[in-house]
């Protein structure tokens, strides 16, 4: 009897863990006060701040659509250089960095594994330069005079007659821009693909072969890319935020903010600018949703490509 | 005639010569100019001014490095304290990134509580989480609750990182429910549980973890600029910045240099001895 009525409750205790397990909050409340303080709350007081004209000294004034109106109607620089510059920039380094990460993974992926490592721990590093080693590297690349390293190269081979101010012209900042984020573009992401590629069940491609998947690029097509979906959303999501989150390259580059004609501001220095050069933090908000809701569509864009749901 | 997919093959086989053909053009690409900034750190003066400009070095010094150490700020601030501030900083943000993602983590893959699913889909969502676009609101914030120009207001912003708990999750997802049922029949509570059984079996999730925490916070300038104003409170990444703004001459491009390695290779070797571990957590990264 008493053995039974202790088995008993032991398994209640067990139902119970089952259940609703109270632990679990404390398990996640250091993680989600933080989260909520950092990132959740800064999100809804950008959406509440966007509403209002606030200086950072006086309360903030509710103005409705105000800043909303302005950004799109009257605020020239957003709609002719920022707008256009974030849309050119992101196209190209977005998808473009996304797509040459998932074929270097691929390609590394039919390699063994001395070559594959060497050459994985190269397509990496570049990602974890950081922006200020970044910065350094890539203005003595292309200073502006003859002692910079692609003039001398470029006067040498006989293409320039003279120095070009790459990093000030307005003509070539946001080309440069582009080029130095895909160089830094291949990080987790594209780990993730590399080890999602390497996990893939090998009985697929036996099976595969037998129905008439003939070379590599079949394997890709017809099996690698449909078994390793999730791995290719994750690789998107990392994709688009380190786009945007690079977005400050220009101001670093060419050491101004305004950069030099608006030639590489990107949203996320008109957020600054406005933010923290003007204090005008009701409109920077307003800009800081535009962004936001950029990164969230591109997101659900690549969600509906790559869900695994509707499989 | 089926002979093995091209995938993961263990030998050199001819077959790859195309693969490398294309792959090693593109290696140089990104390779080189990291190589570029380790011989421009260790260049000699004279080598800095020499014309036509050199890729490699030739005469490698440590002089670059000497000024640095030598070199301190307008307000006379070494930078040894920049230094020690940095390791501080980043010491604390990756132990307690880690400590929280993986409680939350383990909570989340194997406590059943209600708002799970909620809390699992706000932080999937949060990986797209771009933080400069919310530089303002969070800079309020951090006025606000009153940690500006305190060790705080470097830490607490960075601490929480979706993609930290949304790895270590994935990956304790693999732990088996039986070892946590036999725990419990054997009178464990969540903190044993977690302390003794989760904790040994997501190693390489914690290195990923630590890893992904280390390169938010170890080059990270934001906070310096934004939240604080005491120049002695300042990390070692903001030094760096201000350094290049100052002496953007080629004189100041060899210390520069010669900063941003110090700031690239902790990164960089962290990766390497960690690198197995990383690449065993990725492979559980997909988002489904």
């Amino acid at each position: 009897m008493a053995t039974v009525k202790k088995a008993r409750r032991g398994r209640t205790g067990i139902a119970k863990r089952e259940n609703s397990n109270r632990k679990a909050y404390v398990f996640l409340l250091p993680y989600l006060v933080l989260f909520s303080l950092f990132i959740v709350i800064p999100m809804i007081v950008a959406i509440g701040l966007s509403f209002t004209s606030f200086d950072t000294i006086q309360t903030p004034t509710f103005t409705g659509f105000m800043n909303y109106i302005t950004l799109f109607t009257k605020d020239q620089v957003f709609m002719q250089k920022v707008l256009p510059n974030t849309i050119v920039y992101a196209l190209i380094v977005g998808p473009g960095g996304y797509i040459l990460s998932f074929l270097v993974a691929w390609a590394l992926s039919q390699l063994s594994p001395v070559p594959r490592t060497v050459l994985t721990v190269i397509f990496y590093s570049p990602s974890i330069t950081g922006m200020t080693a970044m910065t350094v590297l890539w203005k003595v690349i292309f200073s502006g005079d003859q002692m910079g390293y692609l003039n001398s190269i470029l006067m040498n081979l006989g293409i320039l007659d003279e120095p070009v101010l790459w990093l000030t012209d307005s003509r070539y900042l946001l080309p440069i821009m582009i080029v130095v984020a895909l160089w830094s573009s291949m990080g987790v992401g594209f780990l993730a693909m590399l080890a999602g590629i390497l996990n893939s069940d090998e009985s697929l491609y036996e099976a595969a072969a037998i129905d008439g998947v003939k070379n590599r690029v079949q394997e890709m097509i017809y099996i690698t890319i449909p078994t390793m979906k999730p791995q290719m959303l994750f690789g998107a999501v990392m994709a688009i935020v380190n786009t945007f989150q690079n977005g400050v390259i220009g101001v670093q580059l060419s050491g101004a903010n305004p950069t030099p004609n608006y030639a590489g501001q990107l949203i996320v220095n008109h957020i600054e600018d406005y933010g923290f050069i003007r204090y005008e933090m009701g409109y920077a908000a307003a800009v800081s949703v535009i962004l936001l809701i950029i990164v969230w569509v591109f997101s659900k864009i690549f969600g509906k490509l790559f869900s695994s749901k509707d499989m | 005639m089926y002979r093995g997919n091209h995938i993961n093959p263990q030998k050199f086989e001819k077959g790859q010569t195309k693969i490398l053909l294309v792959l090693i053009p593109l290696a140089l690409f990104f390779g080189l100019p990291i190589l570029f900034l380790v011989c421009h750190a260790f260049k000699p003066m004279d080598e800095l001014f020499a014309f036509p400009p050199r890729f490699y070095v030739v005469r490698p010094t440590l002089e670059n490095f000497e000024k640095l150490f030598k070199a301190s700020s307008t307000s006379g601030i070494p930078i040894s304290r920049y230094v020690f501030n940095s390791i501080i900083v980043t010491a604390l943000v990756v132990f307690a990134s880690v400590v929280f993602a993986t409680m939350s983590g383990f909570a989340l893959s194997k406590l059943k509580f209600r708002g799970k699913n909620m809390i699992m889909e706000i932080n999937n969502a949060a990986l797209m989480f771009v933080a400069v676009a919310v530089m303002i609101p969070r800079y309020l914030l951090v006025d606000m609750i009153g940690i500006k120009d305190t060790y705080l207001a470097h830490i607490l912003p960075l601490i929480a990182l979706p993609v930290g708990l949304f790895l270590v999750k994935q990956f304790i997802d693999q732990v088996p429910d039986s070892l946590i049922e036999a725990a419990y029949i054997d009178g464990s509570g969540e903190f044993r549980i977690y302390w003794k059984i989760i904790l040994p079996l997501i190693k390489p999730a914690i290195a990923t973890c630590a890893i992904l925490a280390f390169q938010q916070v170890w080059t990270n300038v934001e906070t310096s600029n934004l939240y604080i104003n005491n120049e002695g409170m300042k990390t070692l990444p903001f030094y760096l910045n201000t350094l290049i703004n100052l002496n953007n001459n080629v004189a100041g491009q060899g210390v520069a240099a010669a900063a941003s390695l110090l700031l690239f290779l902790p990164n960089f070797l962290m990766f390497l001895v960690l690198r197995k571990s990383f690449m065993n957590t990725m492979a559980n990264s997909g988002i489904k």
